[in-house]
Formats: C-alpha cells, sequence, structure tokens
C-alpha cells in the first residue's frame, strides 16, 4: 500500500494550477482508494460465496469451482432450512423485536420528556443512572439477570429475552430521545401549555411528531442489536420451539455441518428481512447506525 | 454494537437547561420517567449489584445459593485460566483495534470524498453491519474449513489451512473477522465526521500551498480527533463483549487460544455450573469496562462521558 503514496502526489502536482475551486472534489485519495476497493472486495468475496452456494446442491458444491455460480440452481437447501422449522423461529424473532422496541420507545419516550420538562433531584438522578448505564457492558449482568427470570418463572419463554432487552435498550434511547426534544423550540410548549393541553397531551400531540425521525432511528438501532441478539436466548431460553434466528442458525450449523450450501442457505434466509428493510431504507437505516456517533 | 457500547448523539445530556424549571408543572411530569425506571432497575440496576453479591456465594445454577464468603474469589484469582483469558482479551482488543482504526479512517475519508464512487460502493461496503454476529460465525465457519471450505474447493494450498485448529491462526482469524464486521460501521462514522470539517479550511490551506498529504496530517486528523476517541471507545469497549461471534466460530478453541473473558465467564457459569466464579469473572468484566471507559474520557480531555461520545 505505500507505493500508491506516491501517485498521490504526482496528482498533488499536476492538478495543482486547476484546483482553486474545486479541489477537494478533483483529487484523487490513491491510499484511501485502494483501502476502500480492496476492503469492498474482502467483504463481497464471502458475501458472493455464501449467495452463491447456497444454491447449488452439495454433491455440485463439492465438484465445481466454489466461485463459479451453479449451472442450474437448486432451491433443495432452502426447503430444507424451512422445513427445520424456520417459520417458527422466524416468528420469535419478529415477536421478541417487535415485542421489545415498542415498549421500549414508549417507556423511553416517556422518561425523556420528563428529562427534558421537568427538574429536580429525582429527575436528574435518574438521568445520570441512564447514563451509568451506557458505560457499563450489561451483558456482564448475565448471571443476575438469569436468576431473576428463573424466580420470575418467566425460563423459557419469548418474555424471558424481551424484557433483559427492553432494560438495555433504555439507557442509550432516553439519551437520543432527549436530545431532539431538547431541539424542539420553547415556544410550541409554551403555546400548548397556553391552549390548556396538559404535559400528557404535549407529549402525544407536540413531541411525539415533531420527534419522528429520532424514534425511527432509536428503533432501527435497537431493532437490529435485538433481531441479531445471541446471549440472552441462549442463556434464557431452552426449547426447540422458543428459538429466535441466530440461535436457530447455530444449532442447524451442529445439525448440518457438513451440508455447506444448506447452512450457507439459512445464513441467507436469516438476514433476507434485514436486507430487503436495507434495501427499502438504506438511508434511513445507516443514518440510524450512527446517529450523532459523527457529529 | 451491543447496548453497552453504543452512545450516539449527546448534547449537553445530564445538563439542566435553565429554562426547564421556569415552564409550568414541572413536578407532574415525573412520573413518566417511572416505566423505564422500573424496567431499568429490575434488569439492569439490580443484576449489577446482584453479579456482585453472586461473587460471595456458592451456586450451581439450578439449587440454593450458599454464601461462601471470599471463596469464589479466591479460586478464580489463583486460577490459571484468568490471566490467560485477560492476555487473550487484550490481545484481541488490541489487535483488531490497530487494524481497525487506520483502515477506517483511510476508508471514512475516502467514502467522503467522492461521490461518485460513494454510491457504489456503499450499498454493498456496509452489508456486513446489518449481519449478526451468529450469521457470520457460521458462514466463515463454513467458509475456512479446511476440507469443505472455500480453499479446499479452489484447491489454493496457503488458503486451506487449518484455520481454526491452529491456536495462531485462529486468533488472527478471529481479528480478522472482527475487522471484517465493523470496519465498515466505522467508516461510516468517519464519513460522516469528515463531511463536518469546514472546506473553507481546505481551501485556505490549499492556498498556502499544503498537498493533500499536508492537509490530512494538519486538518483531517487533527480534526477528527474526537471522532477518533468515540471510535475507539467503541471498540475497545465493545470488544469486551465479542461473545456470540467467538463462541458460535471456535467455542473458544483450539484448547483456551480465543477463550476471552466473556466466554470464560459463560463456560464456567452455564456449561460448568459454578455460578460464584464465573461472578467474580463478571464483575472483573464490568471493572475493566468502566475503567477503559474512564481512560477514553480521559484522552478526550475530561469531557464528560456522553458528551465525549459526541465525538467531534
Amino acid at each position: 500500500m505505500t507505493d500508491t503514496l506516491t501517485p498521490t502526489s504526482e496528482t498533488e502536482t499536476r492538478a495543482e494550477p486547476k484546483v482553486r475551486q474545486h479541489r477537494r472534489l478533483r483529487h484523487w485519495n490513491w491510499l484511501g482508494g485502494a483501502a476502500g476497493w480492496v476492503w469492498l472486495i474482502i467483504v463481497m468475496v464471502p458475501i458472493y460465496w455464501i449467495v452463491i452456494t447456497s444454491f447449488k446442491t452439495q454433491s455440485n458444491y463439492y465438484a465445481t469451482n466454489p466461485l463459479k455460480p451453479p449451472a442450474s440452481p437448486t432451491l433443495a437447501n432452502y426447503k430444507l432450512v424451512l422445513d427445520n422449522d424456520f417459520v417458527t423461529y422466524f416468528v420469535n424473532s419478529v415477536i421478541v423485536t417487535l415485542g421489545a422496541i415498542v415498549p421500549t420507545l414508549i417507556v423511553s419516550f416517556m422518561a425523556a420528556f420528563a428529562i427534558v420538562r421537568g427538574g429536580g433531584w429525582f429527575l436528574r438522578g435518574v438521568n445520570s443512572m441512564f447514563l451509568m448505564g451506557l458505560a457499563i457492558p450489561l451483558q456482564a449482568t448475565i448471571i443476575p439477570v438469569y436468576l431473576i427470570i428463573i424466580k420470575l418463572k418467566l425460563y423459557d419463554s419469548l418474555l424471558a429475552i424481551i424484557l433483559p432487552s427492553i432494560a438495555f435498550a433504555i439507557p442509550l434511547s432516553v439519551l437520543v430521545l432527549s436530545n431532539f426534544i431538547r431541539d424542539v423550540p420553547k415556544e410550541l410548549f409554551e403555546s400548548m401549555r397556553v391552549d390548556g393541553a396538559n404535559e400528557w397531551t404535549t407529549l402525544w400531540r407536540l413531541a411525539m411528531p415533531l420527534t419522528r425521525p429520532a424514534l425511527v432511528t432509536v428503533a432501527i438501532y435497537n431493532g437490529l442489536a435485538i433481531w441479531n441478539g445471541f446471549l440472552l436466548p441462549l442463556i434464557l431460553t431452552q426449547s426447540p420451539g422458543k428459538r429466535t434466528l441466530p440461535l436457530a442458525l447455530w444449532t442447524f450449523q451442529g445439525q448440518y455441518g457438513v451440508n455447506v450450501p444448506a447452512v450457507l442457505a439459512s445464513v441467507v434466509l436469516t438476514t433476507l428481512p434485514i436486507l430487503i428493510l436495507y434495501a427499502i431504507g438504506r438511508r434511513q437505516l445507516l443514518s440510524g447506525l450512527t446517529a450523532g456517533f459523527s457529529k | 454494537m451491543s447496548t453497552s457500547t453504543t452512545a450516539p448523539s449527546v448534547r449537553q445530556a445530564g445538563v439542566a437547561r435553565p429554562g426547564a424549571r421556569r415552564v409550568g408543572g414541572t413536578g407532574s411530569v415525573a412520573w413518566m420517567a417511572l416505566p423505564a425506571l422500573a424496567i431499568f432497575i429490575a434488569f439492569g440496576l439490580i443484576p449489577l449489584f446482584g453479579v456482585l453479591a453472586l461473587s460471595f456465594t456458592k451456586w450451581d445454577g439450578i439449587g440454593v445459593i450458599h454464601p461462601a464468603g471470599l471463596d469464589s474469589w479466591r479460586a478464580e484469582l489463583s486460577d490459571p485460566g484468568l490471566p490467560h483469558a485477560l492476555y487473550v482479551t487484550f490481545l484481541i482488543m488490541i489487535l483488531s483495534w490497530a487494524f481497525q482504526t487506520p483502515a477506517s479512517i483511510l476508508i471514512g475519508v475516502f467514502l467522503a470524498g467522492h461521490e461518485r464512487y460513494r454510491g457504489v460502493l456503499a450499498v454493498f461496503f456496509f452489508i456486513p453491519v446489518l449481519l449478526s454476529s451468529a450469521a457470520i460465525a457460521v458462514a466463515f465457519k463454513a467458509l475456512l474449513d479446511p476440507n469443505f471450505g472455500l480453499g479446499a474447493g479452489l484447491g489454493i494450498p496457503w488458503l486451506s489451512k487449518d484455520w481454526l485448529g491452529d491456536e495462531k491462526l485462529a486468533v488472527g482469524v478471529v481479528i480478522f473477522i472482527v475487522s471484517w464486521q465493523f470496519i465498515p460501521f466505522h467508516s461510516l462514522i468517519y464519513q460522516g465526521a469528515v463531511r463536518q470539517i469546514p472546506k473553507t479550511m481546505y481551501e485556505a490551506s490549499a492556498i498556502e500551498g499544503a498537498g493533500r498529504i499536508r492537509q490530512f496530517w494538519s486538518i483531517t486528523l487533527p480534526q477528527l480527533k474526537y471522532t477518533i476517541i468515540t471510535s475507539s471507545t467503541l471498540m475497545v469497549v465493545g470488544s469486551l463483549t465479542f461473545f456470540d461471534l467467538i463462541y458460535v466460530l471456535t467455542a473458544g478453541g483450539p484448547g483456551d487460544a480465543t477463550r476471552v473473558l466473556a466466554l470464560d465467564m459463560y463456560i464456567t457459569g452455564f456449561q460448568a455450573n459454578v455460578m460464584g466464579q464465573a461472578s467474580v469473572i463478571a464483575v472483573i468484566l464490568v471493572l475493566i469496562g468502566l475503567a477503559l471507559a474512564l481512560m477514553f474520557r480521559r484522552i478526550g480531555g475530561g469531557r464528560s462521558y456522553d458528551s465525549q461520545l459526541e465525538g467531534a
């Protein structure tokens, strides 16, 4: 990569006379460009291999060049995956994700609203506690969570995954939402008050509609983390009927490890819903993922 | 990407706004914080103190919990597995940070500067961000298989090594896959940050005759200081929770070559059923996480944790 430095400085000098207006656009960042394209290849080759292999038969997979698309694609692998209860696991994942995200959004929005609109030691204390929650790897608290879930007789239920997922998502959600609520002009709150609206009405009729982008951001960020979550389902459930997709993938590989095309079909199938969402709202999804990180 | 490691935009969080109190009826909103507070206390705060309490007990995960004083601490601190797990954790943390940071900055700067290429690259480039660690681990486990994987299929000898069966190679593979998964995410952060650097700064330095490389060192990099701290905090604290990737990929093996602390906690607690000792490991994990967060806060010039995560 070091030799790419030379072309950079050459372009630099050659382009020097006419750069004044469009300097940044005109200049090729060779080193960054090389790194970008090289990494793109490193990212794409495994993904390409996963997708084409998932359409090969097992015998065909061993016999042909692994990077050549199959001459006659088969859906047998996908059928095998679906026959292994993947519909159940998919439904479980949807229930867990929606079941955690909707309550997270509601309680976090209320808390963020209270923190911005109210004052006093209590709300300041609540706010500091959530901030502290950000600095701690909450996964390290999994043993007591397991104990609590057993005591509540929730072990091996989807609710066992949902409740800790909400708790883990709250600190960040409150933080992002309260920042957006702070940006709502004070005059709007004032005029709501003059109109005789109480805080509860103000929350639903003013703050909520105005901060919808923030709610989408928080929903995407936490939704992806919960959809892809592995530790909580692993520890808090047991029976196959309660499996979520990441856990199902792992057990499927344990069962069909040698059947590489089938294993890869299961990878594609579990990722498909996210990829469809990505295709629909790429911009929204990416900005949701890094919301504010580079502000 | 785990909850513990994340913290988007924070402006003035924690700072009570002077105007807030003037607005009427403030006392009436405090109750709205209660539902979130209750859930967080039940499944966040109580477990946090609970893990400390459990570290002074003896429990097999099913039966009765017995108080055991310092037994678990003594057992864990004299266990040769602990220094090894710490070594592996920090090795993977440091090496993956050292590889990801320069690569992400380079790619981020590139993606920020060139509209035409960005569109083409970006669509595929960010896909790893969407995949679960379990899916990535399952796919790479198949890809790296010495007999049935990509290398064997292509008949390329150096690609068909026993990647996950050799101790040194396995650590390298973990670092590579971590980078594969997270470089796109961090590049995205840097891309956003670079776009916020005022164009006038570059124009001014161009008039003074600074070249592209000079500009990178004297403008881009210093301007990215807080983004680097943010991204590094996420990488380093996040690396403490690389549980699922390593568990699915190697289960800590071969031997204990990739047995990081989080995995050590899981295996000790949920496979060997020694919960007291596993709680000790969990407490150590929490302490390391807090220490690292504080360290980055100091590097960030004493800005509070939340506003430091705001970035540049």
